[in-house]
Protein backbone atom coordinates (compact mmCIF):
# COMPACT_ATOMS: atom_id res chain seq x y z
CA UNK A 1 0.00 0.00 0.00
CA UNK A 2 1.63 3.35 -1.13
CA UNK A 3 2.46 5.41 2.39
CA UNK A 4 1.17 8.90 1.49
CA UNK A 5 -2.15 7.64 -1.18
CA UNK A 6 -3.42 5.09 2.17
CA UNK A 7 -4.48 8.17 4.42
CA UNK A 8 -6.16 11.71 3.44
CA UNK A 9 -4.13 13.53 6.16
CA UNK A 10 -1.05 12.45 4.36
CA UNK A 11 -2.02 13.13 0.72
CA UNK A 12 -3.67 16.58 1.91
CA UNK A 13 0.15 17.16 3.71
CA UNK A 14 1.71 16.21 0.96
CA UNK A 15 -0.55 18.61 -1.59
CA UNK A 16 -0.10 21.34 0.58
CA UNK A 17 3.90 21.05 0.82
CA UNK A 18 3.53 21.61 -3.10
CA UNK A 19 2.05 24.75 -2.72
CA UNK A 20 4.96 26.88 -2.29
CA UNK A 21 6.65 24.92 -5.57
CA UNK A 22 3.85 25.91 -7.73
CA UNK A 23 4.50 29.11 -6.69
CA UNK A 24 7.90 29.30 -7.25
CA UNK A 25 7.13 27.61 -10.97
CA UNK A 26 4.41 30.36 -11.98
CA UNK A 27 6.77 32.91 -11.26
CA UNK A 28 9.57 31.17 -13.56
CA UNK A 29 6.99 30.99 -15.86
CA UNK A 30 6.19 34.90 -15.44
CA UNK A 31 9.77 36.22 -15.74
CA UNK A 32 10.64 34.20 -18.50
CA UNK A 33 7.52 34.94 -20.92
CA UNK A 34 5.25 37.75 -21.69
CA UNK A 35 2.55 36.75 -18.99
CA UNK A 36 0.97 38.50 -16.06
CA UNK A 37 1.57 36.43 -12.89
CA UNK A 38 -2.54 35.47 -12.97
CA UNK A 39 -1.81 34.10 -16.27
CA UNK A 40 1.68 32.73 -15.16
CA UNK A 41 -0.43 31.14 -11.65
CA UNK A 42 -3.14 29.46 -14.43
CA UNK A 43 -0.21 27.76 -16.19
CA UNK A 44 1.38 26.28 -13.44
CA UNK A 45 -1.22 25.18 -11.30
CA UNK A 46 -2.43 22.41 -13.23
CA UNK A 47 1.44 21.17 -14.52
CA UNK A 48 2.10 21.23 -10.47
CA UNK A 49 -0.90 19.02 -9.31
CA UNK A 50 -0.22 16.69 -12.65
CA UNK A 51 3.33 16.45 -11.37
CA UNK A 52 3.01 15.76 -7.97
CA UNK A 53 0.97 13.01 -8.55
CA UNK A 54 3.09 11.84 -10.85
CA UNK A 55 5.88 12.00 -8.17
CA UNK A 56 3.96 9.66 -5.99
CA UNK A 57 5.30 6.65 -8.62
CA UNK A 58 8.30 7.26 -6.92
CA UNK A 59 7.43 4.62 -4.15
CA UNK A 60 7.35 1.64 -6.68
CA UNK A 61 10.66 2.80 -7.74
CA UNK A 62 12.18 2.79 -4.32
CA UNK A 63 10.64 -0.78 -3.30
CA UNK A 64 11.95 -2.16 -6.37
CA UNK A 65 15.57 -0.79 -6.22
CA UNK A 66 16.13 -0.52 -1.97
CA UNK A 67 19.00 1.38 -1.06
CA UNK A 68 22.20 -0.95 -0.31
CA UNK A 69 25.56 -0.17 -0.15
CA UNK A 70 26.46 -2.44 -2.97
CA UNK A 71 24.11 -0.81 -5.40
CA UNK A 72 24.99 2.36 -5.41
CA UNK A 73 25.06 2.93 -9.09
CA UNK A 74 22.58 0.81 -10.03
CA UNK A 75 20.69 3.20 -7.07
CA UNK A 76 21.77 6.34 -9.62
CA UNK A 77 21.09 5.00 -12.66
CA UNK A 78 17.45 4.06 -11.54
CA UNK A 79 16.52 6.66 -10.33
CA UNK A 80 18.05 9.75 -12.40
CA UNK A 81 16.58 7.84 -15.23
CA UNK A 82 12.96 7.76 -13.82
CA UNK A 83 13.07 11.35 -12.68
CA UNK A 84 14.25 12.31 -16.16
CA UNK A 85 11.46 10.30 -17.90
CA UNK A 86 8.67 11.99 -15.33
CA UNK A 87 9.89 15.38 -16.03
CA UNK A 88 10.48 14.97 -19.70
CA UNK A 89 6.86 13.24 -19.93
CA UNK A 90 5.49 16.39 -18.37
CA UNK A 91 7.06 18.90 -19.90
CA UNK A 92 6.04 17.32 -23.24
CA UNK A 93 2.17 16.97 -21.99
CA UNK A 94 2.59 20.77 -20.40
CA UNK A 95 3.83 22.29 -23.92
CA UNK A 96 1.10 19.93 -25.76
CA UNK A 97 -1.58 21.71 -24.05
CA UNK A 98 0.18 25.15 -24.15
CA UNK A 99 3.03 26.38 -26.60
CA UNK A 100 3.68 29.29 -23.84
CA UNK A 101 5.32 26.38 -21.73
CA UNK A 102 8.23 26.03 -24.63
CA UNK A 103 9.63 29.31 -23.30
CA UNK A 104 10.93 28.20 -20.27
CA UNK A 105 11.01 24.09 -21.00
CA UNK A 106 14.71 23.53 -19.88
CA UNK A 107 14.05 25.32 -16.72
CA UNK A 108 11.15 23.44 -16.62
CA UNK A 109 12.95 20.39 -17.50
CA UNK A 110 15.62 20.54 -14.50
CA UNK A 111 12.89 21.54 -12.09
CA UNK A 112 11.18 18.24 -12.37
CA UNK A 113 13.99 16.03 -12.41
CA UNK A 114 15.17 17.77 -8.94
CA UNK A 115 11.62 17.37 -7.85
CA UNK A 116 11.33 13.97 -8.57
CA UNK A 117 14.72 13.09 -6.68
CA UNK A 118 13.26 14.87 -4.08
CA UNK A 119 10.21 13.27 -3.72
CA UNK A 120 12.20 10.03 -4.21
CA UNK A 121 14.10 10.77 -0.77
CA UNK A 122 11.10 11.31 0.54
CA UNK A 123 9.79 7.83 -0.18
CA UNK A 124 13.12 6.08 1.11
CA UNK A 125 12.60 7.78 4.24
CA UNK A 126 8.74 6.42 4.42
CA UNK A 127 10.09 3.12 3.47
CA UNK A 128 12.80 3.19 6.00
CA UNK A 129 10.13 3.79 8.16
CA UNK A 130 7.91 1.02 7.57
CA UNK A 131 10.13 -1.38 7.70
CA UNK A 132 11.76 -0.78 10.83
CA UNK A 133 8.01 -0.74 12.04
CA UNK A 134 7.85 -4.25 10.50
CA UNK A 135 11.22 -5.24 12.00
CA UNK A 136 9.63 -4.20 15.51
CA UNK A 137 6.17 -6.14 14.77
CA UNK A 138 8.35 -9.32 13.68
CA UNK A 139 10.38 -8.98 16.60
CA UNK A 140 7.48 -8.51 18.99
CA UNK A 141 5.94 -11.71 17.28
CA UNK A 142 8.53 -13.79 17.86
CA UNK A 143 9.10 -12.95 21.29
CA UNK A 144 5.66 -13.90 21.99
CA UNK A 145 5.74 -17.08 20.13
CA UNK A 146 9.18 -18.48 21.94
CA UNK A 147 7.03 -17.20 24.99
CA UNK A 148 4.09 -19.59 24.02
CA UNK A 149 6.87 -22.58 23.42
CA UNK A 150 8.10 -22.12 27.14
CA UNK A 151 4.74 -22.29 28.25
CA UNK A 152 4.15 -25.15 26.24
CA UNK A 153 7.41 -26.73 27.56
CA UNK A 154 6.31 -26.10 30.55
CA UNK A 155 3.12 -27.92 30.24
CA UNK A 156 4.83 -30.82 28.77
CA UNK A 157 6.53 -31.08 32.03
CA UNK A 158 3.06 -31.71 33.89
CA UNK A 159 1.95 -34.14 30.95
CA UNK A 160 0.86 -37.33 32.13
CA UNK A 161 2.41 -38.88 29.35
CA UNK A 162 5.72 -37.15 30.51
CA UNK A 163 6.10 -35.86 34.50
CA UNK A 164 3.95 -38.79 35.95
CA UNK A 165 5.51 -41.85 33.68
CA UNK A 166 8.66 -40.94 34.89
CA UNK A 167 7.76 -40.52 38.36
CA UNK A 168 6.35 -43.76 38.10
CA UNK A 169 9.51 -45.37 36.84
CA UNK A 170 11.56 -43.49 40.10
CA UNK A 171 9.11 -45.24 42.32
CA UNK A 172 9.55 -48.18 41.16
CA UNK A 173 13.49 -48.16 40.79
CA UNK A 174 13.89 -46.85 44.65
CA UNK A 175 13.92 -50.33 45.78
CA UNK A 176 15.24 -52.30 42.93
CA UNK A 177 18.31 -50.04 42.05
CA UNK A 178 18.43 -46.88 44.11
CA UNK A 179 21.45 -46.26 42.61
CA UNK A 180 19.46 -45.41 39.29
CA UNK A 181 15.99 -43.95 40.83
CA UNK A 182 18.88 -41.10 42.27
CA UNK A 183 19.78 -40.66 38.84
CA UNK A 184 16.89 -40.62 37.05
CA UNK A 185 15.45 -37.63 39.50
CA UNK A 186 18.92 -35.89 38.40
CA UNK A 187 18.09 -36.56 34.77
CA UNK A 188 14.45 -34.63 35.17
CA UNK A 189 15.88 -32.22 37.30
CA UNK A 190 18.80 -31.54 34.39
CA UNK A 191 15.78 -30.90 31.59
CA UNK A 192 13.41 -29.28 33.64
CA UNK A 193 16.25 -26.43 34.79
CA UNK A 194 17.47 -26.64 31.13
CA UNK A 195 14.13 -26.03 29.67
CA UNK A 196 13.10 -23.55 31.81
CA UNK A 197 16.43 -21.34 31.22
CA UNK A 198 16.62 -21.64 27.88
CA UNK A 199 13.04 -19.93 26.67
CA UNK A 200 14.03 -16.64 28.49
CA UNK A 201 16.67 -16.43 25.93
CA UNK A 202 16.61 -15.12 22.33
CA UNK A 203 18.74 -17.48 20.58
CA UNK A 204 21.00 -20.58 21.76
CA UNK A 205 23.44 -22.59 20.07
CA UNK A 206 22.53 -25.54 19.17
CA UNK A 207 24.60 -27.70 21.24
CA UNK A 208 21.94 -26.52 24.46
CA UNK A 209 19.24 -27.22 21.96
CA UNK A 210 20.66 -30.84 21.58
CA UNK A 211 21.53 -31.27 25.01
CA UNK A 212 18.11 -30.56 26.35
CA UNK A 213 16.62 -33.11 23.63
CA UNK A 214 19.17 -35.90 25.04
CA UNK A 215 18.24 -34.83 28.78
CA UNK A 216 14.85 -35.86 27.62
CA UNK A 217 15.41 -38.47 25.55
CA UNK A 218 17.73 -39.79 28.53
CA UNK A 219 14.62 -39.83 30.46
CA UNK A 220 12.06 -41.59 27.77
CA UNK A 221 14.86 -44.31 27.95
CA UNK A 222 14.84 -44.92 31.13
CA UNK A 223 11.11 -45.67 31.09
CA UNK A 224 11.02 -47.43 28.06
CA UNK A 225 14.29 -49.02 27.50
CA UNK A 226 15.95 -50.84 25.11
CA UNK A 227 12.38 -50.25 23.00
CA UNK A 228 13.70 -46.19 22.47
CA UNK A 229 17.19 -45.98 20.47
CA UNK A 230 18.93 -43.04 20.07
CA UNK A 231 21.28 -41.93 16.82
CA UNK A 232 23.23 -38.74 16.29
CA UNK A 233 24.71 -37.12 13.96
CA UNK A 234 25.64 -33.79 14.39
CA UNK A 235 28.74 -31.76 12.43
CA UNK A 236 31.02 -29.50 14.44
CA UNK A 237 29.93 -26.66 12.73
CA UNK A 238 26.55 -27.09 13.14
CA UNK A 239 26.78 -27.32 17.31
CA UNK A 240 27.96 -23.37 17.54
CA UNK A 241 25.32 -22.08 15.38
CA UNK A 242 22.35 -20.20 16.76
CA UNK A 243 19.13 -20.76 16.82
CA UNK A 244 15.82 -20.21 18.75
CA UNK A 245 15.35 -21.76 21.64
CA UNK A 246 13.08 -24.56 22.49
CA UNK A 247 13.00 -25.26 18.12
CA UNK A 248 13.96 -28.76 18.39
CA UNK A 249 11.82 -29.67 21.63
CA UNK A 250 8.53 -29.75 20.26
CA UNK A 251 9.70 -32.06 17.36
CA UNK A 252 11.90 -34.66 19.63
CA UNK A 253 8.50 -35.21 21.80
CA UNK A 254 6.68 -35.89 18.79
CA UNK A 255 8.99 -38.04 17.38
CA UNK A 256 8.67 -40.12 20.81
CA UNK A 257 5.22 -39.78 21.05
CA UNK A 258 3.97 -40.65 17.66
CA UNK A 259 7.10 -43.05 16.89
CA UNK A 260 7.87 -45.38 19.80
CA UNK A 261 4.69 -44.90 21.86
CA UNK A 262 2.78 -47.09 19.35
CA UNK A 263 5.57 -49.64 18.07
CA UNK A 264 5.34 -52.79 19.89
CA UNK A 265 9.35 -53.70 19.74
CA UNK A 266 9.97 -50.35 20.43
CA UNK A 267 11.54 -47.37 17.59
CA UNK A 268 14.40 -45.07 17.19
CA UNK A 269 15.08 -41.32 16.83
CA UNK A 270 17.79 -39.99 14.42
CA UNK A 271 19.09 -36.62 15.39
CA UNK A 272 20.95 -34.71 12.27
CA UNK A 273 22.94 -31.29 11.61
CA UNK A 274 24.77 -29.65 9.67
CA UNK A 275 26.32 -26.82 8.31
CA UNK A 276 27.72 -25.79 5.24
CA UNK A 277 27.34 -22.27 2.95
CA UNK A 278 25.86 -20.50 5.61
CA UNK A 279 23.06 -22.54 5.93
CA UNK A 280 21.91 -25.00 9.02
CA UNK A 281 20.59 -27.97 8.16
CA UNK A 282 18.60 -30.48 11.24
CA UNK A 283 16.66 -33.10 10.78
CA UNK A 284 14.29 -35.11 13.35
CA UNK A 285 13.67 -38.49 11.92
CA UNK A 286 11.91 -41.60 13.84
CA UNK A 287 9.98 -44.50 12.63
CA UNK A 288 6.22 -45.01 13.05
CA UNK A 289 3.42 -47.73 12.68
CA UNK A 290 2.25 -47.61 9.72
CA UNK A 291 -1.51 -48.67 10.44
CA UNK A 292 -1.53 -46.39 13.48
CA UNK A 293 -4.06 -43.43 12.61
CA UNK A 294 -2.33 -40.42 11.12
CA UNK A 295 -1.55 -38.10 13.76
CA UNK A 296 -3.05 -34.96 13.86
CA UNK A 297 -2.58 -33.33 17.30
CA UNK A 298 1.42 -33.59 15.93
CA UNK A 299 0.18 -30.45 13.90
CA UNK A 300 -0.14 -28.31 16.89
CA UNK A 301 3.96 -28.68 17.85
CA UNK A 302 4.49 -28.45 14.19
CA UNK A 303 2.59 -25.36 13.48
CA UNK A 304 4.20 -23.45 16.28
CA UNK A 305 8.30 -24.42 14.99
CA UNK A 306 7.10 -23.53 11.10
CA UNK A 307 5.93 -19.98 12.53
CA UNK A 308 8.53 -19.65 14.76
CA UNK A 309 11.17 -19.73 12.24
CA UNK A 310 8.78 -17.90 9.14
CA UNK A 311 8.81 -14.92 12.05
CA UNK A 312 12.33 -15.04 12.47
CA UNK A 313 13.80 -15.74 9.35
CA UNK A 314 10.97 -14.93 6.74
CA UNK A 315 11.45 -16.84 3.06
CA UNK A 316 15.35 -17.84 4.38
CA UNK A 317 14.47 -20.93 6.55
CA UNK A 318 12.17 -23.36 5.35
CA UNK A 319 10.28 -26.90 7.38
CA UNK A 320 9.74 -29.60 5.31
CA UNK A 321 8.22 -32.83 6.53
CA UNK A 322 8.88 -36.37 4.28
CA UNK A 323 7.12 -39.20 4.67
CA UNK A 324 9.15 -42.72 3.50
CA UNK A 325 7.73 -45.48 3.93
CA UNK A 326 7.71 -45.83 8.01
CA UNK A 327 10.07 -43.10 8.70
CA UNK A 328 8.79 -39.64 9.56
CA UNK A 329 11.70 -37.04 8.77
CA UNK A 330 11.24 -33.39 9.69
CA UNK A 331 13.57 -31.10 7.93
CA UNK A 332 14.60 -27.38 9.22
CA UNK A 333 16.79 -25.26 6.78
CA UNK A 334 17.36 -21.92 8.25
CA UNK A 335 20.98 -19.41 7.82
CA UNK A 336 23.69 -20.14 9.76
CA UNK A 337 24.26 -17.53 12.57
CA UNK A 338 27.33 -18.38 14.40
CA UNK A 339 28.26 -16.88 17.88
CA UNK A 340 28.40 -13.31 18.49
CA UNK A 341 26.49 -12.23 15.47
CA UNK A 342 23.29 -12.63 17.22
CA UNK B 1 -9.36 -74.48 52.30
CA UNK B 2 -5.38 -74.71 51.84
CA UNK B 3 -3.61 -71.17 50.62
CA UNK B 4 -3.43 -72.41 47.18
CA UNK B 5 -6.63 -73.36 46.60
CA UNK B 6 -7.73 -70.22 47.72
CA UNK B 7 -4.92 -68.46 45.59
CA UNK B 8 -6.26 -65.45 43.77
CA UNK B 9 -4.68 -65.66 40.25
CA UNK B 10 -3.52 -62.52 38.51
CA UNK B 11 -2.25 -61.24 35.19
CA UNK B 12 0.29 -58.33 35.15
CA UNK B 13 -0.32 -56.04 31.96
CA UNK B 14 1.91 -53.20 31.00
CA UNK B 15 4.03 -52.13 28.44
CA UNK B 16 6.68 -50.63 30.87
CA UNK B 17 9.21 -52.99 32.09
CA UNK B 18 9.72 -50.96 35.05
CA UNK B 19 5.95 -50.60 36.17
CA UNK B 20 5.79 -54.27 35.80
CA UNK B 21 8.56 -54.81 38.34
CA UNK B 22 6.79 -52.26 41.11
CA UNK B 23 3.56 -54.18 41.02
CA UNK B 24 5.48 -57.64 41.40
CA UNK B 25 7.56 -56.00 44.49
CA UNK B 26 3.94 -54.94 45.81
CA UNK B 27 2.31 -58.64 45.17
CA UNK B 28 5.65 -60.51 47.01
CA UNK B 29 4.03 -59.78 50.19
CA UNK B 30 1.00 -61.24 49.27
CA UNK B 31 1.26 -65.25 49.41
CA UNK B 32 -2.94 -65.30 48.60
CA UNK B 33 -2.34 -63.84 45.36
CA UNK B 34 -0.23 -65.79 42.49
CA UNK B 35 1.21 -64.01 38.89
CA UNK B 36 0.07 -66.20 36.67
CA UNK B 37 2.32 -63.91 34.23
CA UNK B 38 3.46 -60.75 33.00
CA UNK B 39 2.59 -59.41 29.31
CA UNK B 40 4.56 -56.25 27.63
CA UNK B 41 1.57 -55.18 25.20
CA UNK B 42 -2.45 -55.87 24.60
CA UNK B 43 -1.52 -58.94 22.03
CA UNK B 44 0.05 -60.58 24.65
CA UNK B 45 -2.37 -59.81 27.44
CA UNK B 46 -5.61 -61.40 24.93
CA UNK B 47 -3.72 -64.45 24.79
CA UNK B 48 -2.95 -64.75 28.74
CA UNK B 49 -5.93 -64.37 29.44
CA UNK B 50 -7.62 -66.68 27.09
CA UNK B 51 -5.28 -69.53 28.24
CA UNK B 52 -5.18 -68.63 31.49
CA UNK B 53 -8.24 -67.26 32.55
CA UNK B 54 -7.07 -65.02 35.83
CA UNK B 55 -9.63 -63.66 38.53
CA UNK B 56 -7.69 -60.58 38.64
CA UNK B 57 -5.97 -58.08 36.16
CA UNK B 58 -3.43 -55.29 36.44
CA UNK B 59 -4.08 -53.70 33.43
CA UNK B 60 -2.58 -50.62 31.63
CA UNK B 61 -4.45 -48.73 29.45
CA UNK B 62 -2.15 -46.59 27.48
CA UNK B 63 -0.07 -49.38 25.38
CA UNK B 64 1.02 -49.56 21.59
CA UNK B 65 -1.15 -51.09 19.04
CA UNK B 66 -4.23 -52.43 21.06
CA UNK B 67 -4.67 -50.57 24.50
CA UNK B 68 -6.48 -51.91 27.85
CA UNK B 69 -9.72 -50.84 26.97
CA UNK B 70 -9.71 -52.66 23.12
CA UNK B 71 -8.25 -55.59 25.42
CA UNK B 72 -11.20 -55.79 27.66
CA UNK B 73 -13.53 -55.36 24.24
CA UNK B 74 -12.59 -58.52 23.22
CA UNK B 75 -12.89 -59.70 26.21
CA UNK B 76 -15.64 -62.40 27.45
CA UNK B 77 -16.37 -63.27 30.96
CA UNK B 78 -15.94 -61.70 34.40
CA UNK B 79 -12.65 -60.65 35.74
CA UNK B 80 -11.80 -58.24 38.44
CA UNK B 81 -10.05 -55.56 36.40
CA UNK B 82 -7.39 -52.60 38.23
CA UNK B 83 -6.95 -50.61 35.91
CA UNK B 84 -3.28 -48.62 35.90
CA UNK B 85 -2.66 -45.26 34.41
CA UNK B 86 -1.15 -41.83 34.55
CA UNK B 87 -4.48 -40.59 33.18
CA UNK B 88 -6.43 -39.41 35.75
CA UNK B 89 -10.08 -38.91 32.96
CA UNK B 90 -9.55 -42.26 32.45
CA UNK B 91 -8.92 -43.79 35.98
CA UNK B 92 -12.11 -41.66 36.86
CA UNK B 93 -14.65 -42.66 34.65
CA UNK B 94 -13.01 -46.44 34.88
CA UNK B 95 -14.56 -45.81 38.49
CA UNK B 96 -17.31 -44.41 37.48
CA UNK B 97 -17.75 -47.58 35.70
CA UNK B 98 -17.52 -49.85 38.42
CA UNK B 99 -14.04 -50.96 37.78
CA UNK B 100 -12.57 -52.73 40.63
CA UNK B 101 -10.62 -49.58 41.25
CA UNK B 102 -7.76 -47.87 39.72
CA UNK B 103 -4.37 -46.56 40.51
CA UNK B 104 -3.30 -43.58 39.11
CA UNK B 105 0.87 -43.57 38.06
CA UNK B 106 2.67 -42.65 40.58
CA UNK B 107 0.70 -44.75 43.46
CA UNK B 108 2.11 -45.52 46.88
CA UNK B 109 2.03 -48.87 49.28
CA UNK B 110 -0.96 -48.08 50.81
CA UNK B 111 -3.02 -47.13 47.87
CA UNK B 112 -1.79 -50.78 46.08
CA UNK B 113 -2.92 -52.35 49.50
CA UNK B 114 -6.23 -50.65 49.21
CA UNK B 115 -7.02 -51.47 45.83
CA UNK B 116 -6.47 -55.28 46.22
CA UNK B 117 -8.63 -55.33 49.37
CA UNK B 118 -11.21 -53.57 47.23
CA UNK B 119 -10.57 -56.61 44.60
CA UNK B 120 -10.53 -59.40 47.13
CA UNK B 121 -13.81 -58.35 48.75
CA UNK B 122 -15.67 -58.09 45.24
CA UNK B 123 -14.50 -61.61 43.75
CA UNK B 124 -16.81 -62.90 46.03
CA UNK B 125 -19.66 -60.79 44.21
CA UNK B 126 -20.85 -60.70 40.74
CA UNK B 127 -18.43 -58.25 38.72
CA UNK B 128 -19.80 -56.70 35.41
CA UNK B 129 -18.71 -58.06 32.18
CA UNK B 130 -15.64 -56.72 31.12
CA UNK B 131 -16.18 -56.01 27.90
CA UNK B 132 -19.32 -53.93 28.81
CA UNK B 133 -16.49 -52.07 31.16
CA UNK B 134 -14.59 -51.24 28.77
CA UNK B 135 -17.24 -49.61 26.54
CA UNK B 136 -18.45 -47.62 29.16
CA UNK B 137 -14.97 -46.33 30.46
CA UNK B 138 -13.88 -45.30 26.52
CA UNK B 139 -13.70 -41.09 26.66
CA UNK B 140 -17.51 -40.68 24.95
CA UNK B 141 -16.01 -37.88 22.88
CA UNK B 142 -13.87 -39.99 21.19
CA UNK B 143 -14.65 -41.53 18.02
CA UNK B 144 -12.84 -44.66 16.91
CA UNK B 145 -10.19 -44.74 14.69
CA UNK B 146 -8.82 -48.25 14.93
CA UNK B 147 -11.21 -51.45 15.12
CA UNK B 148 -9.88 -54.02 16.92
CA UNK B 149 -11.49 -58.27 16.09
CA UNK B 150 -10.42 -61.47 17.67
CA UNK B 151 -10.05 -64.78 15.91
CA UNK B 152 -9.32 -67.35 18.84
CA UNK B 153 -6.38 -66.19 20.60
CA UNK B 154 -5.65 -63.92 17.30
CA UNK B 155 -5.60 -60.47 17.30
CA UNK B 156 -6.72 -58.01 14.57
CA UNK B 157 -6.50 -54.43 14.65
CA UNK B 158 -7.86 -52.48 12.02
CA UNK B 159 -7.98 -49.07 10.87
CA UNK B 160 -11.18 -47.66 10.40
CA UNK B 161 -9.92 -45.59 6.77
CA UNK B 162 -9.48 -49.31 5.90
CA UNK B 163 -13.35 -50.21 6.33
CA UNK B 164 -15.29 -50.55 3.03
CA UNK B 165 -18.64 -51.09 4.88
CA UNK B 166 -19.94 -53.10 8.02
CA UNK B 167 -22.94 -55.51 7.65
CA UNK B 168 -25.21 -56.50 10.54
CA UNK B 169 -25.15 -60.39 11.26
CA UNK B 170 -27.42 -61.56 14.15
CA UNK B 171 -25.24 -60.35 17.04
CA UNK B 172 -22.16 -60.11 14.93
CA UNK B 173 -20.70 -57.09 12.52
CA UNK B 174 -19.19 -57.96 9.72
CA UNK B 175 -16.25 -55.62 8.92
CA UNK B 176 -15.31 -55.81 5.38
CA UNK B 177 -11.98 -54.29 4.11
CA UNK B 178 -10.24 -54.51 0.84
CA UNK B 179 -9.06 -58.45 1.30
CA UNK B 180 -10.48 -59.45 4.47
CA UNK B 181 -13.77 -59.95 6.31
CA UNK B 182 -13.43 -60.37 10.45
CA UNK B 183 -16.58 -60.89 12.56
CA UNK B 184 -17.24 -58.88 15.89
CA UNK B 185 -19.37 -59.28 18.70
CA UNK B 186 -20.98 -56.20 18.54
CA UNK B 187 -24.37 -54.60 17.76
CA UNK B 188 -24.41 -52.85 14.27
CA UNK B 189 -25.64 -49.62 16.10
CA UNK B 190 -23.18 -49.51 18.96
CA UNK B 191 -21.03 -49.79 16.52
CA UNK B 192 -22.65 -46.70 14.51
CA UNK B 193 -22.43 -44.61 17.67
CA UNK B 194 -18.61 -45.40 18.10
CA UNK B 195 -17.64 -44.61 14.30
CA UNK B 196 -17.41 -40.86 13.03
CA UNK B 197 -20.68 -39.45 11.58
CA UNK B 198 -18.45 -37.38 8.62
CA UNK B 199 -16.97 -40.30 7.79
CA UNK B 200 -19.33 -43.28 7.42
CA UNK B 201 -22.97 -43.42 7.12
CA UNK B 202 -25.97 -46.08 8.06
CA UNK B 203 -27.25 -46.66 4.52
CA UNK B 204 -30.14 -49.42 6.06
CA UNK B 205 -31.00 -51.16 9.27
CA UNK B 206 -27.98 -53.49 8.36
CA UNK B 207 -25.44 -51.61 6.38
CA UNK B 208 -22.50 -49.09 7.66
CA UNK B 209 -20.68 -47.42 4.69
CA UNK B 210 -17.54 -45.73 4.61
CA UNK B 211 -18.29 -42.58 2.31
CA UNK B 212 -15.06 -42.91 0.63
CA UNK B 213 -16.19 -45.95 -0.87
CA UNK B 214 -19.40 -44.82 -2.60
CA UNK B 215 -19.00 -44.39 -6.61
CA UNK B 216 -22.65 -44.19 -7.00
CA UNK B 217 -26.34 -44.55 -6.28
CA UNK B 218 -28.84 -46.12 -8.53
CA UNK B 219 -32.25 -46.88 -8.25
CA UNK B 220 -33.42 -50.08 -7.30
CA UNK B 221 -37.44 -50.67 -6.75
CA UNK B 222 -39.71 -47.68 -6.60
CA UNK B 223 -38.81 -47.41 -2.84
CA UNK B 224 -34.99 -47.99 -2.58
CA UNK B 225 -32.11 -47.69 -4.02
CA UNK B 226 -28.30 -49.54 -4.36
CA UNK B 227 -25.34 -48.17 -3.49
CA UNK B 228 -22.36 -49.27 -5.70
CA UNK B 229 -18.89 -49.32 -4.30
CA UNK B 230 -15.10 -48.74 -5.63
CA UNK B 231 -15.04 -52.35 -5.28
CA UNK B 232 -18.16 -53.21 -7.15
CA UNK B 233 -20.05 -54.19 -3.57
CA UNK B 234 -23.64 -53.23 -4.10
CA UNK B 235 -25.55 -52.24 -0.90
CA UNK B 236 -29.17 -51.23 -0.02
CA UNK B 237 -30.25 -47.93 1.04
CA UNK B 238 -33.50 -47.63 2.85
CA UNK B 239 -35.35 -44.42 2.56
CA UNK B 240 -33.88 -43.30 5.49
CA UNK B 241 -30.64 -44.27 4.67
CA UNK B 242 -31.04 -42.23 2.00
CA UNK B 243 -31.97 -38.75 3.86
CA UNK B 244 -29.00 -39.47 5.92
CA UNK B 245 -26.68 -39.54 2.63
CA UNK B 246 -28.31 -36.76 1.32
CA UNK B 247 -27.89 -34.06 4.33
CA UNK B 248 -24.66 -35.55 4.81
CA UNK B 249 -23.67 -34.63 0.74
CA UNK B 250 -25.44 -31.12 0.86
CA UNK B 251 -23.22 -30.28 3.52
CA UNK B 252 -19.85 -30.63 1.49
Amino acid sequence: MHPILASKARLGLYLLAWLPLVAMLSRLLAASGDMSWYEALALAAPLGVLYAFVCLSAWYLCRFVPIRPSGVPRLLLANLSAAALASLLCVTIGMGLDARYAQAAQQLLVIGVLLYLLAAALHYVLLALESSRAAERREMEARILTREAELKALKAQVDPHFLFNSLHSISALTSADPGRAREMCVLLSDFLRRSLGLGERTSVPLEEELSLARDFLAVEQVRFGSRLRVEEDIDAAARLCRVPPLLLQPLVENAVRHGITNLLEGGWIRLEARSTDGRLEIAVENNFDRDAPAPRRNGLGLANVRKRLEVRYGSAARLEVRVLEDRYRVELELPAEREGES
Amino acid sequence: MSAAEAAIRALIVDDEELARSLLRELLEPHPEIRILAECANGFEAVKAILELKPDLLFLDVQMPKLDGFEVLELMGGEMAVIFVTAYDQYALRAFEVHAVDYLLKPFNAARFEGALERAKRRLGQKLPPVAELAAAARPPTQYLERIAVRDGAKVHVIPVDKLDYVEAQDDYVLLKTEGSRHLKQQTISGLEGCLDPARFVRLHRSYIVNLERIVKIEPYSKDSRVAILTDGARLPVSRAGYARLSALWDKL
